[in-house]
């Protein structure tokens, strides 16, 4: 086939394309506005949202240029194209070196200061005080598939839905007794891996009422895909009603009923307990570890790290 | 446990599975179709003496196309069967596939697509072009070549072994302890991981070596470092990255392989094991990976952009320095696969920026490509297509990638179906591009012939078009929270879009389809498509210099270089490559031996035996396997001389036939 033909046939395809990438497009952007990442119901879960979009924006200055110079260069210096100046030996430019590698650092040196602050701003370790309300701790452990959630403080437990206030800081702290597992409620926080022998944390605040999908997002096995709890952000008085609900129809989760609960099972449907084990948790950790675990980094920011190691690595 | 069989049992074979016995059935009807093929023209001599016991770098570069392409039939198999599954299995519907299924297809895809399709087609792109590329006769050590492949071939084999015996991994592709652990995976599906890999891996390691020694040792006089082609430049430091890399990963699974087989502690739960320091080694070798993957493809892209614009390279000297950034970059992030793991945020800042740095070089390259093309006379080839569509492609991925790279956006996103869309559109946008226009791009110089161009054009436009199907609608669902390796799921408004996403599938399916058809028309019309100047495409560098195929040795005389773009120029400058009258020498050849071959095989039993307990097989395996290294080391009559007079005689039979045409 002649190259202009060639071209022409290039060209009416990228011409035909061009609706449907846009339809694409318009369609993607309509999906996310739709999504559970992008409709945060919480200050953490918004500025995550709001990194991706100003990261996004930033890019796109070099994204965009790229591509439409490669389909303007492409198509303008085709072969066939006698109006465009060619100079085949021409394969140097100070000026241009300067200016491809400047821009890209440019707005890599802009990303990265993004990056340096808001992974401080945003680091799951680090107590949301912001609010003056006392935290509400809450234990998660990872079973084989299903998530045991610990109230210390209420002295209750639950399997598969986790309740707290809205408007109020909220810290897990998280570990695993079978293989490792990542908790995850989108649109509230981001995930943290659940370890056996190891504590990691997430704190995350809701601001409306509402029911959350929670799951793990990392594979463990034949029944990942049914390891899904309901995360509920309630009223303060909303709240008192589940505990109290959850203290009436529970069982105490003693040694037998963890025994039974951490047995292999998919689907599991929700259980409570009460009282619920407030040591559960540490001695979870304890029997995979020859050393007892240190106290949680508390209100230690990620800056002291020397003096206290984040959790997952300070059990060592 | 049976001493003759180990852990081998008939209810291992899982012939009560239609589907896994149809996909068997299917891999042994193409088998004994292709024997009885072999039969009927009395192929067999033919195949052992030209390609199985070759130690010719073009002959095992083929074989390594070849199985490339034969397990991307079966990896992509594994991703049909996965897109239908998710497009049915919207809760309450389970789907067809049970997880148990399921989850061995995900993690064979993986396993697959990494180390049995994309390797292979990478090393053998490398074995292709660059000896021819640097004025070499060979590479290195021939024989060593020979064994790479044949212990890839090994690898490939178990996990296909897999199929019919036992299962494979259930893990992911990573195969992450405690779940890899044998408490956890008691079957034989993580042994086969572990063998398929280690065996596979020893070859890619002694690449490697190879070719590294190729590059600073065999160039033609004149060839400096900065005078070598950009996919010599980009091979080069690709095999930096797999001599330094691969270790890791042998050392990893041979921790986790002990775990499993003597019970240590290495990545245990209990008993003092540490499963983070699995992941941390893991993509320690992980991350360096995808940039041995991609360099090259990268270096693909140069030389074609460069051709087919009909211009030198812009900014050579950059593009280097580029590559050489990235090189060193790629081993400063891996811990970006694992932000959400508890490290501190200055740790995680760490690695987010160092990530981000590499986008600039990278960024720097789409640059130069675009002004290469810049006042060049670009003609729209087929390899040409593949990497327009590759720049464009690769700049979106590269976009997700940074934005993953942010700790802060990784912690929603990490885990999700946009981190599957990112990945597969790098490597798919960059890699599988690259490696579909080398195939183009050297086909004719391998095989004698070119590609026929429009069953090419439709295999690229598919491809195109059905990846942005494919996977647009996985980068919407992981911002709609949907995580990956999900066997059923209960949002119905993700159903829809992973529709889209099996119906981008179908179009790529097409699109290999052509790539098949192309193949084999091509083939059927090699006389029309014969390439008799060897040089097809009006080509820069050295491998254009030669017939298609080249002779054995390559260059009847050792070219001398004074420019990069050495080829063109000799073309501009009317001067050829060798000083005319300069009467032909003789030629020292290595001669093929099977000695590769039979350790390859015999790594296979080594293997099996390995993976079930068969402990007389690993024995005999490994006896073998030594038996015919030292009969190999102890051979002297590993090299021929090619007389002077037959060398004349070929050149002068090239010659003519360049003359008639």
């Amino acid at each position: 086939m002649p190259v202009s033909q060639r071209l022409s046939f290039l060209t009416s395809r990228l011409a035909r394309l061009r609706p449907a990438l846009i339809v694409l497009g318009t369609g993607l952007l309509l999906a996310a506005c739709s999504s559970v990442i992008l409709e945060p119901a919480g200050p953490i879960a918004a500025k995550e949202k709001q990194l991706i979009l100003i990261s996004t924006a930033l890019m796109l200055l070099v994204v965009l240029p790229v591509i439409i110079l490669t389909l303007f260069f492409a198509i303008w210096y085709r072969a066939s194209n006698t109006r465009a100046h060619a100079m085949p030996n021409w394969a140097h430019s100070n000026a241009i070196e300067v200016v491809v590698w400047t821009v890209p650092a440019l707005i890599v040196l802009a990303l990265g200061w993004l990056a340096w602050t808001t992974t401080h701003a945003l680091d799951p370790y680090r107590p949301l005080e912001e609010t003056g309300k006392p935290t509400l701790e809450i234990d998660v452990v990872a079973l084989d598939w299903k998530w045991l959630f610990i109230y210390p403080e209420q002295n209750i437990a639950s399997v598969n839905e986790v309740a707290f206030p809205i408007d109020r800081p909220v810290h897990f702290e998280i570990t695993s007794d079978t293989v490792m597992n990542s908790f995850f409620i989108p649109g509230l926080a981001g995930q943290m891996y659940a370890m056996a022998g190891m504590r990691t944390e997430l704190s995350l605040i809701a601001n409306r009422p509402g029911t959350f999908g929670g799951l793990s997002a990392n594979y463990s096995g034949a029944g990942f895909s049914g390891m899904r709890f309901t995360a509920l952000a309630t009223s303060d008085e909303e709240f008192d009603a589940w505990t109290r609900k959850v203290a009436a129809a529970g069982r105490p989760l003693d040694e037998t009923a963890y025994a039974e609960l951490a047995k292999t099972r998919e689907n599991s449907p929700v259980v409570y307990y009460a009282p619920g084990d407030p040591n559960l948790l540490v001695n979870l950790i304890k029997k995979y570890r020859h050393t007892p675990p240190p106290e949680p980094t508390g209100d230690k920011g990620a800056d002291q790290v020397s003096e206290t190691p984040p959790a997952a690595h300070a059990d060592h | 446990m049976n001493p003759l069989l180990g852990k081998l049992t008939l209810e291992q074979v899982p012939y009560h599975e239609p589907i896994i016995m149809g996909a068997v059935g299917v891999a042994l009807l193409g088998v004994l179709a292709v024997a009885v093929l072999f039969q009927r023209y009395r192929l067999w001599g033919w195949l052992w003496s030209e390609y199985i016991t070759s130690v010719d770098h073009k002959k095992i570069g083929i074989m390594y196309v070849l199985l490339g392409l034969i397990m991307l039939l079966r990896g992509f198999t594994d991703a049909v069967m996965m897109r239908i599954q998710q497009s049915m299995s919207l809760d309450p519907n389970p789907g067809y596939l049970p997880p148990e299924h399921f989850d061995q297809i995900f993690t064979a895809h993986g396993v697959i697509m990494i180390f049995f399709v994309a390797m292979p087609l990478i090393v053998g792109l490398m074995n292709i072009a660059v000896p021819l590329q640097i004025g070499a006769r060979d590479v290195a050590f021939p024989f060593l070549n020979s064994l790479s492949f044949w212990l890839t071939f090994s690898g490939a084999m178990l996990v296909n072994a897999s199929l019919i015996f036992g299962e494979f991994a259930k893990t992911g592709w990573a195969a992450y302890p405690p779940l890899s652990q044998l408490s956890f995976s008691p079957d034989v599906g993580v042994d086969y991981y572990i063998w398929s890999l280690q065996i596979s891996g020893i070859g890619t390691l002694l690449t490697g070596v190879n070719f590294l020694a190729t590059i600073l040792r065999m160039r033609a006089p004149g060839m400096k470092m900065m005078r070598m082609p950009i996919f010599v430049w980009t091979a080069f430091c690709t095999n930096v990255l797999i001599v330094a890399a691969f270790p890791i990963l042998t050392v990893t699974l041979a921790l986790l392989g002990l775990d499993r087989y003597i019970g240590t502690h290495f990545f245990t739960n209990d008993g003092g094991g540490e499963q983070m320091m699995y992941v941390n080694l893991f993509w320690a070798w992980g991350h360096p990976e995808v940039y041995i993957l991609v360099l090259p493809a990268f270096g693909v892209f140069s030389e074609v952009v460069a051709t087919f614009s009909g211009k030198p390279l812009f900014g050579y000297k950059t593009m280097v320095w580029a590559t050489i950034a990235i090189t060193f970059f790629s081993f400063v992030v891996w811990l970006h696969h694992f932000f959400t793991m508890g490290a501190g945020a200055n740790v995680n800042a760490f690695f987010g920026i160092a990530t981000m740095i590499i986008a600039v070089p990278t960024g720097v390259k789409m640059f130069n490509w675009l002004f290469t093309m810049f006042r060049g006379r670009v003609r729209f080839s087929v390899p040409m297509l593949w990497s327009i569509g590759f720049i464009i492609t690769f700049t979106i991925g590269g976009m997700t990638g940074v934005l993953l790279a942010m700790p802060g956006a990784d912690f929603v996103l990490h885990n999700s179906l946009f981190l599957v869309a990112h990945f597969h559109n790098t490597i798919i946008g960059g890699v599988v591009f690259g490696i579909f226009a080398a195939l183009n791009y050297w086909f004719p110089k391998a095989l004698g012939f070119r590609l026929s161009e429009p069953l090419g054009r439709a295999s690229f436009w598919c491809w195109l078009v059905g990846f942005y199907v494919a996977f647009m609608p996985l980068y919407v669902l992981g911002f709609m929270g949907m995580t990956r390796r999900l066997n059923h799921y209960p949002n119905p408004e993700w159903h829809p879009w992973l529709v889209l996403a099996t119906v981008g599938v179908a179009i790529i399916a097409v699109g290999i389809l052509c790539t098949i058809l192309q193949i084999a028309y091509s083939v059927w019309k090699r006389d029309q498509l014969r390439d008799t100047t060897g040089d097809p495409w009006d080509g820069r560098t050295l491998e254009w210099a030669t017939s298609s195929p080249p002779p054995i040795y390559n260059f009847a005389e050792t070219p001398r270089v004074t420019e990069t773009d050495a080829f063109a120029n000799m073309k501009a400058n009317g001067t050829g490559m060798f000083v005319p009258g300069t009467p032909y020498e003789d030629i020292h050849m290595p001669r093929n031996t099977a000695a590769g071959f039979l350790m390859g095989i015999f790594s296979i039993g080594l293997g099996f035996g390995l993976v079930w307990h068969i402990w007389w097989l690993v024995g005999l395996g490994a006896i073998a396997m030594t038996a015919a290294l030292l009969v190999r080391l102890f051979d002297e009559d590993i090299a021929y001389i090619i007389p002077a007079d037959e060398v004349k005689n070929m050149e002068m039979q090239r010659l003519q036939g360049v003359g008639q045409s």
